[in-house]
């Protein structure tokens, strides 16, 4: 089981959903997979199926419409899998905070591995926060790390 | 006893070759759009990842058509270190090829039957090439033995088949699914449609996919090879030479619409093919 534990570590396949942002964390999500940030090179794809993803990148605050989308594709996602809420409304509503319509941060809806701050968070702390959920799984493995 | 030993090496090393081919794409791919690129091995890495994610099932017969398509290519990879029949060694690709479609079919999302779709027609391009081929060898040769091609002294394929080499180029950008043939799944486009066929494989039936796709790399660069065949190196560079120029193509290239691939395949591929074997019939005498 030693080089699948490994593989999980060196192949972390993200899928991106957008709830409700405002599409500035988005943008910077799509800036990792530019030639300055190359993300790949860590083994990280950007994937669109969520049957093929291992980490989930939330942004944005839950609304009542898409609560609904968010825990069928958490729930698509086969096992083990991981959770990274991006930017301050994933995190915990930002701005939207209250609003009639939005529930709150990722974690109302369906269980997070690692809140990235930041409105909108740098592409930088988006690498940082995979890079977290990494050690997290890695310690939760058993892996050396 | 030794034929045993052969087939079972083949079917050990060809998944590594083909899966540092992967790799080494991954990285030129990376190179060629001013990136740095995933390590050389990546490919296994995902491999093994994959084999550990939890089984999640949307048809159980998607699963026997995956099994299908992974012991049909291994079949065809035997055939050709074995230097069997490339006649059979042909329809046994396409065997491969239509599990894989009935995998896609199998399931009810219409992204996977989009992408079955497309794999058809891919399939009806470059099926047609192949069997050309084969009746070029023969033309050539006399028989459609493998073993006939390597045997030592037979003059190499290349400078009397060098217009069925053109349109094998083209079957080899749509059977290793590079642009702009990548219609019904690519490697690059994963948010796209074009995901289509893969849509509905999950975790390590996934890997399977990825691992009949190692022994299919092997395969068609070994078909290209055996155009070169005496001495042998001289075809294997011929086969990375061009499958670096498919890299190329891949990244230089958009991708084409379905009926467009059907008719370039079939206006290049098929019209350069038949005029090969009329030249060696014709005004050659035949074999």
């Amino acid at each position: 089981m030693g080089i699948i534990n490994t593989s999980r570590i060196k192949s972390p396949w993200i899928m991106h959903f957008d709830n409700s942002s405002c599409n500035g964390c988005d943008i910077e999500v799509l800036a990792c997979l530019t030639p300055l940030y190359d993300v790949e090179r860590f083994g990280i794809v950007n994937m669109g199926n969520p049957k093929h993803a291992d980490v989930l990148v939330v942004t944005g605050p839950v609304n009542r419409r898409t609560a609904r989308v968010l825990k069928n594709l958490y729930a698509q996602i086969p096992d083990p899998k991981m959770v990274i809420a991006v930017g301050t409304c994933a995190c915990s509503g930002g701005v939207f905070h209250n609003c009639y319509n939005i529930l709150g941060g990722v974690d109302k809806v369906i269980p997070v591995d690692v809140y990235v701050p930041g409105c909108a968070a740098k592409p930088e702390a988006i690498i940082d926060g995979v890079v977290l959920a990494l050690q997290k799984l890695s310690k939760a493995l058993g892996v050396a790390k | 006893m030794n034929q045993w030993w052969i087939a079972i090496i083949a079917i050990i090393v060809a998944p590594i070759i083909g899966g540092f081919l992967a790799g080494i794409d991954r990285k030129i791919t990376a190179r060629l759009q001013g990136r740095y690129g995933p390590p050389i091995v990546q490919p296994f890495y995902d491999f093994f990842k994959l084999l550990g994610k939890s089984r999640i099932a949307t048809s159980r017969m998607q699963f026997v058509w995956i099994y299908g398509y992974l012991v049909f290519m291994i079949t065809c990879v035997v055939f050709l270190v074995l230097k069997l029949d490339l006649l059979l060694l042909i329809f046994l690709l396409g065997f491969a090829g239509i599990s894989f479609v009935l995998g896609g079919f199998s399931s009810k999302s219409p992204y996977s039957h989009f992408g079955a779709n497309r794999e058809l027609m891919q399939i009806l391009s470059y099926e047609p090439v192949l069997l050309l081929m084969a009746l070029g060898v023969y033309a050539q040769n006399g028989s459609f033995m493998i073993s006939e091609i390597m045997k030592p002294g037979a003059a190499p394929l290349l400078p009397s088949l060098w217009p069925i080499f053109i349109a094998v180029l083209l079957v080899l950008t749509i059977k290793l699914r590079k642009s702009p043939f990548d219609l019904s799944t690519s490697h690059h486009g994963h948010q796209e449609l074009v995901k289509g066929i893969m849509t509905e494989f999950s975790g390590p039936y996934y890997a399977l996919i990825n691992l009949t796709e190692w022994y299919e790399i092997v395969l068609v660069l070994g078909i290209v090879a055996l155009f070169w065949a005496n001495p042998l190196w001289v075809g294997i560079i011929i086969a990375l030479a061009a499958f670096v120029l498919e890299l190329i193509i891949d990244n230089i290239a958009a991708r084409m619409t379905v009926g467009w691939m059907v008719k370039f395949t079939w206006a290049v591929g098929l019209v350069l093919c038949v005029l090969n074997i009329a030249y060696l019939y014709l005004i050659k005498g035949g074999a």
